[in-house]
This record gives C-alpha cells, sequence and structure tokens, in this order.
C-alpha cells in the first residue's frame, strides 16, 4: 500500500474532506504568521511559481547532456558537482554538496532517501510523490532489481547495481550512459532523452528512436 | 530515534507506484505548507534537521497515513506552538491574538530567487579526520531517543570508506537547537550481504553517509 500515493488519491476522490480541511488549515496558519510579521505572503507567491515553472528536472537534464557531448565537463562534473553545474548559469546559485555518479555497463546506480526524502532539488526540482513514499523508501536498499522491475526497467545481465541513500547533506545525480544512435547530436536533442527518473536511477534515457 | 520514518528494508509496503504526468502539487495548500516552511526557515528560527526531527516525532499512524505536505502542515505548527511563536489558540483563531516576536530576518518577494538553492553545510573542522578512503569501519549499535542520520539497517555493520566529504554540521546535535557541532562525513559502502544477509543479491552494494561519530574501526 502506497500511503502517501493513496493519500493524494484520496485528495481527489473525497474533495470535500480532506481537501478543503487541508486549505483551511493552511490558510489560517498563513494568517497567524502574516499577521505576526514573520512571513510576506508575497514571497510565498513567487516561492510556488518558483517550483512550478523554474527548478525542475530540465535543469538536469541539461547537465547531463552537456557531460555527453564535452568531455572536460564530464570529468568537472565527476570531480566536483556542485562547481560544475554553476558553470553552467542554470540558476541563480548552486549549493553545496551536489555529486554526480556515473553509469556504466558494469554499474547502475540509484539513489534514494530512506530517513525522509532528500533530493537534489536544484537540478531535479521537487521529488515525485513516489519518491517520498514507503514502497519506494524501505525497497530500494534491500530490493533494487524489484524496484527497478516496478518501473518497468530490467537491467543487462553482468550489471551490478549501486544504491545511495541520501543520509547527510550531500545530494545525488545519476550520471546515465548516453543512448546509442546519437553520435553529432546537439546538446539540446541530447537533453529531450534525459527523464527525470533516470537521474535519479529507476529509469533509463530515451532511446534515439523515441525522440 | 527509532521511529517509522527510518524505513530501509522495511516489509510489507507493496509496489511503487509511480504517477504518469504527475503535477508539480496536487493541490494548491500543498504549495503553500511548502512556502510556508521555506518562509519560516529563512528566518533562522529553526535547523533543517529540527524540522526534520519534527518529521519523526509524529506518531506512527499519523506519520503512515498523512500525505507528504499533510506531514509538514503538522510539523510546521507543532514547531511554531513548540517555540513560542504562536499559540494554539491563535491558529485555531485564525488570528494573531498576541503580537508576534522579533526574528532574525523575513523574506521578501525580492529576496526568494536567492534562497531556492541550498546553504553550505560544510564547517572548519577541530580536528583531523579519523579514517580515509580505503579503511574498514564498523558502524555503531547506537539507539538514540533523538534523531540520528545512522539508519536501523546500517547500524553494526562492516564497509569500506568510499570518499570523505568533508566536515558538516551534525544532525544528531543540531537537531536539538544546540549548535553546529560539525564532524568529518564520509561515504561509506556496505555489500549487500553483509546488511542483508546470504539472501541478498549479491551484486548489489549500498552505502550511507556517515558522520564520524557513528564509525568505529573494524
Amino acid at each position: 500500500m502506497a500511503q502517501d500515493h493513496d493519500q493524494h488519491h484520496d485528495d481527489h476522490h473525497e474533495h470535500g474532506s480532506e481537501l478543503s480541511e487541508m486549505q483551511l488549515r493552511v490558510r489560517a496558519l498563513e494568517t497567524v504568521l502574516a499577521e505576526k510579521g514573520y512571513i510576506d505572503p508575497a514571497a510565498l507567491d513567487v516561492i510556488i511559481e518558483a517550483y512550478e515553472t523554474k527548478v525542475g528536472p530540465h535543469n538536469g537534464a541539461r547537465v547531463v547532456a552537456k557531460a555527453w557531448s564535452d568531455p572536460a565537463f564530464r570529468r568537472a562534473l565527476l570531480e566536483d558537482g556542485s562547481k560544475a553545474v554553476a558553470s553552467l548559469g542554470l540558476m541563480n546559485r548552486v549549493g553545496d554538496h551536489l555529486i554526480a555518479v556515473e553509469n556504466t555497463p558494469k554499474l547502475h546506480n540509484m539513489i534514494v532517501c530512506t530517513l525522509c526524502s532528500c533530493y537534489p532539488w536544484e537540478v531535479l526540482g521537487l521529488p515525485p510523490v513516489w519518491y517520498k513514499s514507503a514502497p519506494y523508501r524501505s525497497r530500494a536498499v534491500n530490493d533494487p532489481r524489484g524496484v527497478l522491475a516496478d518501473f518497468g526497467v530490467t537491467l543487462p545481465a553482468g550489471t551490478d547495481i549501486r544504491v545511495w541513500d541520501s543520509t547527510a547533506e550531500t545530494r545525488f545525480i545519476v550520471l546515465p550512459m548516453r543512448p546509442a544512435g546519437t553520435e553529432g547530436w546537439s546538446e539540446e536533442k541530447l537533453a529531450s532523452l534525459v527523464t527525470r527518473d533516470c537521474m535519479i536511477g529507476t529509469g533509463l534515457p530515451k532511446s534515439a528512436k523515441e525522440v | 530515534m527509532d521511529g517509522i520514518h527510518d524505513m530501509g528494508g522495511m516489509h510489507g509496503f507493496g509496489k511503487v507506484e509511480p504517477e504518469p504526468n504527475e503535477p508539480v502539487f496536487h493541490a494548491p495548500w500543498e504549495g503553500r505548507t511548502l512556502a510556508l516552511n521555506r518562509a519560516m526557515g529563512y528566518t533562522g528560527i529553526w535547523t533543517i534537521d529540527q524540522t526534520r526531527y519534527g518529521i519523526e516525532k509524529l506518531p506512527p499512524d499519523v506519520y503512515l497515513t498523512s500525505s507528504y505536505y499533510r506531514k509538514w502542515e503538522i510539523r510546521l505548527e507543532n514547531l511554531i506552538v513548540e517555540l513560542g511563536l504562536a499559540g494554539a489558540d491563535e491558529i485555531k483563531a485564525g488570528h494573531a491574538l498576541r503580537p508576534g516576536k522579533p526574528l532574525k530576518r523575513k523574506l521578501t518577494a525580492a529576496d526568494v530567487p536567492n534562497t531556492l538553492s541550498r546553504g553550505s553545510f560544510s564547517r572548519p573542522a577541530k580536528s583531523p579526520a579519523r579514517f580515509k578512503a580505503g579503511d574498514r569501519v564498523r558502524t555503531k549499535n547506537i539507539h538514540p531517543q533523538t534523531h540520528t542520520r545512522l539508519p536501523r539497517y546500517a547500524r553494526e555493520k562492516v564497509g569500506v570508506v568510499e570518499a570523505i566529504r568533508g566536515c558538516h554540521v551534525f544532525p544528531d546535535t543540531a537537531a536539538l537547537g544546540k549548535g553546529d557541532d560539525p564532524q568529518w562525513l564520509y561515504t561509506v559502502l556496505f555489500d549487500g550481504r553483509e546488511l542483508w544477509g546470504e539472501t541478498s543479491d549479491p551484486s548489489l552494494k549500498v552505502s550511507i553517509e556517515a558522520f564520524e561519530p557513528y564509525l568505529e574501526p573494524a
């Protein structure tokens, strides 16, 4: 039972109860905090807009496409993720401690946070519900191939699997393998192959035929 | 704390269910809740570890049956009351009944773009790192009643230090509002069989990010 997930479905199905209860509750809390002088509601609007429109996996896709196209950038990314991503100028500022981990024909990487929901927000945006759910957090560390099967992904025989549990402020992004048949593609076209899930390690990039 | 949040390796939660074309927020109040948390965090009144501990302290039944942002909302109310920033009576009334406390700073719309990235958790080290890459280490068998970032499944296990990640704010201390207490941070790699026994996938390796106080030489 995917608790978080089911809960969201409940939100939709029983739109009356929890949805309106939560709307009222959050509105009351915001009013108190604004009247106390702690928060400015206009700032909240800007935060929400940023997460809905500016911060998202399109940033991570640009990073991956650049690493696929530019060997020097790939090396820099694997050496110091924060510094390399900052050099692309995709965002105002990049937080410290971003670590890129590279998939190879022999090794597949997967990212999880078993204790809460740690996730590289700046390059991938806010985490999807499944990433924060009990099924993913419980199983990623002891049954990652089963988790991959839930995503319809089977790794080739002979591929080892490495799971990174994000138990501190270090944040991880998977650098997937560049799909075959993409020689000479522009970075922009390459970025269209890069899905959010392939940067978490629960998916693979799209194939050249899919775009 | 050995709470319900520490889920690594638990059984019985079923399949992972990805949602196609998932929206960023499933209802407007979710976005509002996230933004309220960010704006209150900006005032400097609590650390990120205090907020994580706030979620962990929710009763297990509430934790398991509340959606992610509902947990955030309850946690926010609890922290605000605990720290005396507002009373439960005010939250219930939906209006301030008394003046606010002076806080260090207040997030304005103009400041938001500069606050979207995370700050640095690196801190100057008080002593040299005790371990180096390649060292065999054993995680301690600890069960603090308060916040820790050493998951249960990785306690009393032997692994290898793969990398030193610098000296960072120590969550176990920071969660209690007792300062940064900087400690060295390592990526420690375990064989799947060390964690899960002989039936583990033999091609599996799992790493945690482990603070030095969690480790002893093996």
